[in-house]
């Protein structure tokens, strides 16, 4: 990645869902976001913005324009290179937890280290440990998702996105199913990956209130743009 | 553990029942198919033995294969001759002891020299025509069973009085004679000698039992009327598999037309192999159909593990790793089912095996089992086999799911 090259960005990306009558999600996005960001997208229910999260994501793949992470674009890449990418640069979170029930809260934390395969199992062990404990949920570890309560599951479900030590973070309404309490603290968590640990997030919410608290919005309408409050300038090219 | 391995793990075990249905359905086609493999190769190996032990596995006759050539091929290089007849030559083997002698250092097993003739047994107004084999005591418990099939007497009785016999115990009972009865035997060239019972065999083929005795090889060649004769060899191999090997080595060195078992046999043979070929096709076909229930349950787990398997390619899960979790999960139960039918397969032959036969009909007081661990290896591996290709297509299936399709209708 060149000092200009955002962490990810969007070339007039376009995706049409094919069907009798096509539908469009999203037309023409241009988007880069950089390092250390705390993005919102926002907008209205049908307003595309989940499926730019997906996209941005690399679980879904545009019918037009192109997806770039560190300035290397995506669109040729094999099926099992974007699992690689997402498996080393984004971590997700999801509305709901979607944790592995079988599992205990370390073992679905574990998951994506296991895959990646770059530590010990003792090195896998610890670092599931100390995410865990960052997060408030040191005493929960061997339980599984069920015995824990909507918002530890969530904080479980970031801990699990941080597994791998992403540079992205994407969340697709974090706090959608969470109570206000809850909500607070996952918002809590999401902002101090980016003050204290430099990552970027970049969250999908319908909360303008939330939203508002972030360092930068992006408005969608009938899947494209309207307004990108805060963007920087050197880094969406404009 | 591995990841793979213990995603499979955790599915397979959190679905007890399920999972032992599956499990039970291949263990049942594994146990099946051992006890049938069991029981036909039992019956088959049962009939070769009775087979081997009853006839030599060799034979060496005093016939050729193909005429010995004429002086006008030696003498022409483009010669046909047609309407030749050929001159009489003595019947028998000649030099039999010198050919013999020739064979002995490499043949792998023993060679015994006998008079084969026939003839009519006349006993009590009855006449019964026989085949009569001569053969030399000492000799004879090394190319045959002989020996040991003897239900009354034994081979050396056969030097107890001049003229001595060994009947067929179904051929004694036809006739109605027993041993010390005196008998007087016959044949088409007009010989006619009386001969006494010393003792009965039995092979359990009746054919042999009814209609074969057996008397010194000078007995033979008196009722032949020729001094000296041996018109056949009789050749016991130690492995009788190789019997076709050896034969067509004697054949090659001393030019007597030499039949194994496996040639004299050869359309018994081939029915095995259409037997074997049945009997591989109905295990293929109880395995094939315990491998519905793997599809069923493979089919079941990607069914209700779709959430699952959307967040894990959305992690970064890739598609063949996604594959790989279901197909192991078919294996484990295809292996488990194997091992459970390993159980399964021996309770079966034990208790088969204990069932007692009593039927005048057949020499067996029990069925013939063969404990082979072929058996269970190929009945574990079509059992993995059919269990891979049953949980491959649910798990290929479940592997493309497209991971936005199921966090978007699950949100």
């Amino acid at each position: 990645m060149t000092a200009s090259s955002p962490l990810i960005a969007t070339r007039g990306v376009t995706r049409v869902l094919p069907g009798i009558v096509p539908t469009t999600l999203v037309h023409n996005i241009d988007l880069a976001i950089g390092e250390n960001e705390f993005v919102a997208i926002t907008g209205p229910s049908g307003s595309g913005k989940s499926s730019l999260l997906y996209l941005l994501g690399l679980l879904d793949l545009p019918t037009e324009g192109e997806v770039l992470i560190r300035g290397r674009a995506t669109a040729h890449m094999s099926e099992e290179e974007r699992a690689a990418t997402r498996l080393s640069t984004l971590g997700f979170v999801f509305q709901f937890h979607f944790l592995l029930l079988e599992f205990t809260a370390r073992e679905n934390i574990m998951l994506p280290m296991r895959a990646l395969g770059r530590l010990s199992a003792l090195a896998m062990h610890e670092r599931a440990g100390d995410l865990l404990g960052a997060l408030g949920l040191g005493e929960h570890r061997d339980k599984r998702p069920d015995q824990l309560s909507g918002g530890q599951r969530q904080r479980v479900a970031v801990a699990r996105a941080l597994a791998n030590d992403p540079p992205v973070i994407l969340a697709d309404e974090p706090t959608g199913s969470l109570d206000s309490k809850s909500s607070e603290q996952v918002f809590a968590i999401l902002r101090e990956l980016v003050d204290a640990h430099g990552k970027t997030v970049v969250a999908v919410t319908h909360d303008l209130g939330l939203a508002a608290r972030m360092d930068r919005r992006v408005q969608l309408v009938d899947g494209g743009i309207v307004s990108d409050e805060a963007a920087t300038p050197a880094l969406t090219g404009g | 553990m591995n990841l793979v391995l213990d995603i499979a793990w955790t599915h397979v075990s959190a679905r007890v029942r399920q999972t032992a249905f599956a499990v039970a359905g291949v263990a049942t086609g594994v146990g099946f198919s051992i006890m049938m493999a069991a029981l036909m190769e039992g019956s088959q190996q049962d009939f070769m033995r009775q087979l081997i032990n009853a006839l030599p596995h060799i034979t060496v006759s005093d016939e050729r294969r193909v005429p010995p050539p004429q002086p006008a091929d030696a003498a022409y290089a483009a010669a046909e001759i047609h309407g030749l007849t050929p001159s009489t030559r003595r019947k028998g083997i000649k030099n039999p002891l010198a050919i013999m002698a020739s064979l002995e250092p490499w043949l792998p097993g023993a060679i015994a020299p006998s008079v084969q003739t026939k003839g009519i047994l006349r006993y009590a107004s009855r006449d019964v025509p026989v085949n009569i084999t001569g053969i030399d005591p000492q000799r004879e418990p090394k190319v045959s069973q002989l020996a040991e099939q003897l239900r009354q007497g034994t081979l050396t009785s056969l030097y107890r009085t001049s003229n001595a016999m060994i009947l067929g115990d179904r051929l004694a009972e036809k006739i109605g004679a027993r041993v010390g009865s005196n008998l007087t035997v016959q044949t088409s060239a007009g010989a006619k000698l009386n001969a006494q019972v010393v003792g009965l065999s039995h092979t359990g083929i009746r054919s042999v039992d009814e209609a074969t005795c057996y008397v010194l090889i000078k007995t033979g060649q008196i009722i032949e009327q020729q001094t000296g004769l041996v018109n056949e060899m009789r050749v016991r191999v130690r492995d009788p598999m190789q019997a076709r090997a050896v034969g067509a080595r004697i054949e090659e060195e001393t030019g007597y037309k030499s039949v194994s078992w496996q040639e004299a046999h050869e359309d018994l043979l081939s029915s095995f192999v259409i037997r074997n070929i049945i009997m591989y096709t109905v295990v293929g076909a109880i395995l094939l159909v315990a491998s519905f229930g793997t599809y069923n349950i493979i089919s079941t787990i990607t069914h209700e593990k779709a959430r699952d398997i959307a967040i894990m390619k959305s992690l970064g899960l890739a598609e063949r790793t996604v594959r790989s979790i279901f197909v192991i999960e078919a294996l484990i139960i295809g292996f488990a089912g194997g091992i459970v039918g390993f159980a399964l397969g021996y309770v079966l032959c034990i208790g088969l095996g204990a069932i007692e036969i009593k039927s005048p009909f057949v020499d067996m007081t029990h069925l013939p089992l063969v404990y082979a661990p072929l058996h269970y290896g190929i009945a574990l591996g079509v059992a993995l086999a059919s269990s891979l290709a049953a949980g491959y297509l649910p798990a290929r299936k479940a592997a493309r799911v497209h991971p936005v399709d199921i966090i978007r209708g699950a949100t």
